[in-house]
């Protein structure tokens, strides 16, 4: 019995070590959305093209949608362009843009010079369209379906891997949805 | 000694609030120490470590403005914090609230200071050991008077 005892510790910091190391591996940047499962937050702001717009939650439409929130001072926004305007041309989902925190003929320059992939960008120079979205930095991706409830958050880029492993199994999951839906 | 004086005055000069860089106005003092004690306890959701009052980052001075702004609506302290968790989740919270998610985080450690104490009970409770008095034989005391001599 006293030996058991002596190996307690031993036991006890072998196993806080095992919880640790595997702490490690975590990515810290990574938090979870408090917003997953809510509706998509009211917001009314000017057309990035069209600064005399004005939009709100109810000007985005489509069954599955995508709102990017994105920024010409952000440089992995510039990354992942390529991979939206794939995206967009998919005609799979409804893309939309968030200018976030930027300056309009920047961001005009940009669509210009890159392509633009969105159906329409929201202009938010503020953040303050951000901040009711719990963004933190760009890029961000929500996925928004059709009864405009926000279903996934994704921090960071998009790229061929993210798609294939983040976004293509919801959006299947959400395509079937709406076919139950529908039928 | 001078050079100490010079060293010190230096950092005193440096530490004065040096992150305070907006440039707030409020209506009256307890507004302001609500605003700096609810910027301090609110975490800035891009950094790892560090509070809206100390980071320097875009979203913090966002956030920043955000609690002022709520402050002058009238928003009591619960409403504001309520309402940074709602967007940002709980991690904005340096002190988190406590349920089944963060029990551990609040009663692990009173959990093992309890397990030290009581280590250290059942150690002072052992009966300390008899000391046997050892007495010599004749014949070992007769050795050993040889041997010291011999020295």
């Amino acid at each position: 019995m006293n030996k058991i005892i002596r190996f307690i510790p031993l036991i006890l910091f072998i196993s806080l070590g095992i919880i640790l190391y595997r702490g490690l591996a975590l990515n810290p940047q990574a938090l979870p959305s408090a917003l997953v499962g809510q509706k998509m937050p009211e917001f009314v702001l000017t057309q990035l093209l069209k600064p005399k717009v004005m939009l709100t939650e109810k000007d985005l439409v489509g069954d599955i949608k995508l709102l990017n929130v994105w920024g010409t001072w952000c440089v992995y926004c510039k990354y992942e362009h390529p991979y939206l305007v794939d995206i967009a041309q998919s005609g799979r989902v409804a893309l939309y843009g968030l200018n976030y925190k930027d300056d309009r003929d920047d961001a005009r320059q940009w669509l210009k010079d890159y392509q633009d992939p969105y159906l329409f960008s929201i202009f938010d120079p503020l953040g303050k369209l951000g901040i009711e979205l719990g963004v933190t930095a760009a890029p961000e991706t929500f996925v928004i379906d059709s009864k405009g409830i926000i279903r996934m958050k994704h921090v960071g880029p998009i790229d061929g891997k993210v798609w294939q492993e983040k976004f293509l199994p919801l959006i299947e999951s959400l395509e079937k949805e709406l076919v139950a839906g529908t039928s | 000694m001078k050079y100490l004086i010079f060293t010190l005055l230096f950092f005193f000069v440096f530490s004065t609030e040096a992150w305070e860089t907006d440039t707030y106005v409020f209506p009256d003092e307890v507004t302001e120490t609500r605003y700096k004690s609810l910027v301090k306890e609110l975490r800035c959701p891009k950094c790892q470590n560090q509070n809206l009052a100390d980071s320097n980052s875009p979203i913090a001075a966002d956030l920043r403005r955000e609690v002022y702004n709520l402050l002058e609506q009238g928003k009591s302290d619960g409403e504001i914090v309520g309402f940074m968790v709602q967007r940002y989740g709980e991690f904005v919270l340096y002190r988190p609230q406590v349920s089944s998610l963060t029990y551990v985080l609040w009663f692990g450690p009173a959990f093992l200071l309890l397990i030290g104490v009581m280590v250290v009970v059942q150690i002072l409770r052992k009966k300390p050991v008899k000391k046997e008095t050892i007495v010599l034989s004749d014949e070992q005391k007769d050795k050993l008077a040889q041997i010291l001599k011999d020295k």
